[in-house]
């Protein structure tokens, strides 16, 4: 009979939790979650808020995460914190704002590009001119 | 003596050049480190969204996501290219964007349109001069990309995929394998592969909160970003790698050019003493 559950907690950056644990306490975006060992399989999205686990001594340990996503198998919880804040709405912004941005570069002419073309033909030249006058001086000698 | 003044002035300047690359190696070889511990942090994030969709792939869902469900009449196909945003990284981004472009030439063939998101300011410059539509763009991602600085971008091109008017998605970037070798990648993101369906025991599914659609959305729209994201991590990491190895064989070749160059401008000096000395000789013997 098992009694504990593995729990893993992850954000895109790093590893926030692993263990095994007694029981988590999640707030989704349904209503609050308390999962217990050989919960049912379960998917779903987190509100911002604290996830607590509480270990086999009965410590509790708290982390804040902004959202994300949980998903629950009897034996395993995995919980997949966001790092940004995340929303239709703004997800629909961030998506114009990257189209804006490809147009923007597309209509640069001037960009850092062409300036670093341009000074590396600069160097060229004024390397040619030096080149040409070394010669010049040889010659006369 | 003939040409001394110059050779001394060019020894000068291959020596600040050598004293640039150097310490532009130096910084490569300080900046993968931290590029390769960023791709060790985020890596558990991947592993554990590999292990959702895992999971998914052996639930039986009521609902198929869009992004699971090939489309076998392909008419245009996208890319999400990861570049760099500097140069003098050896060929790294070339390499990359030739691979791109004999891809992309396959398909033209086929009459596919082809339509891509360029990340990092390479990409950008590179193929606004070629016959590419270019959807959306982003660069600037520094030492420490996150995850954010990808959404905006990428959504765009899963948005095509879900509405059918893109049917391939591929993911082209710079995969790290070590300090001395990359290797120019293209993986195929959309429609995801099929999970292999051995285990196929008992027919169960999730109970969904609020409901399937929405909730799948969001987890593939995340093992997308995640994916997207080891790739910006990965070409982060092998731009500096192939940054430092360039650095090194052009202050190498500074330091063969010097030699050279000492060697060209004490030859210079002896033969101009030795004329002095006989000049000297010859005078002192018509005395």
């Amino acid at each position: 009979m098992t009694k504990t559950i593995r729990c893993d907690i992850v954000s895109a950056h790093e590893e926030i939790f692993s263990g095994e644990v007694k029981m988590v306490f999640a707030s989704g975006i349904a209503g609050d979650l308390g999962i217990s060992p050989r919960h049912a399989p379960l998917i779903t999205q987190l509100k911002p808020g604290p996830v607590r686990v509480q270990d086999e001594a009965g410590e509790e340990q708290f982390y804040f995460v902004s959202g994300g996503i949980i998903e629950v198998q009897p034996h395993v919880v995995t919980v997949m914190a966001d790092t940004a804040m995340r929303g239709e709405d703004l997800d629909q912004a961030a998506a114009e704002a990257a189209r804006a941005e490809a147009e923007r570069e597309l209509a640069d002419r001037t960009g850092d590009m062409e300036i670093a073309e341009a000074q590396a033909k600069l160097l060229e030249a004024v390397a040619q001119l030096q080149a040409m006058e070394r010669l010049r001086k040889n010659l006369k000698r | 003596m003939a040409g001394g003044r110059e050779i001394v002035t060019k020894i000068r300047s291959v020596e600040n050049t050598k004293k640039v690359t150097s310490a532009l190696e130096m910084v490569s070889a300080s900046k993968i480190r931290k590029s390769q511990d960023l791709m060790k942090e985020s890596r558990p994030y991947a592993r554990m969204m590999h292990r959702v969709i895992g999971h998914l792939g052996k639930a039986r869902p009521e609902y198929r996501h869009p992004f699971t469900i090939e489309h076998p009449d392909v008419k245009r196909v996208g890319y999400i290219v990861i570049s760099s945003d500097r140069g003098l990284c050896g060929g790294l981004n070339n390499n990359l964007f030739k691979q791109i472009l004999a891809d992309m030439g396959e398909w033209q063939k086929k009459e596919v349109d082809v339509c891509m998101v360029a990340l990092g300011k390479k990409a950008m410059a590179y193929f606004k001069n070629v016959k590419v539509e270019i959807m959306a763009a982003a660069s600037d991602f520094g030492e420490k990309p996150q995850i954010e600085d990808l959404i905006g971008s990428v959504r765009g091109m899963l948005d095509q995929y879900s509405e059918k008017k893109v049917d391939r998605v591929y993911l082209v970037y710079n995969d790290f394998v070590n300090t001395m070798v990359q290797k120019p990648v293209i993986e195929q993101l959309l429609p995801l592969p099929p999970t292999d369906d051995e285990e196929v025991r008992d027919i169960w599914d999730y109970i969904y909160e609020p409901d399937a659609e929405t909730l799948l959305n969001s987890v593939m729209t995340r093992y997308i970003e995640a994916l997207v994201y080891q790739g910006v991590l990965e070409n982060l990491a092998s731009e500096h790698a192939a940054r430092m190895i360039a650095m090194k064989s052009a202050t190498d070749n500074a330091s063969d050019l010097i030699d050279e160059l000492n060697l060209v401008y004490n030859k210079a000096r002896q033969a101009a003493i030795t004329q002095e000395i006989s000049e000297i000789v010859g005078g002192a013997a018509a005395v």
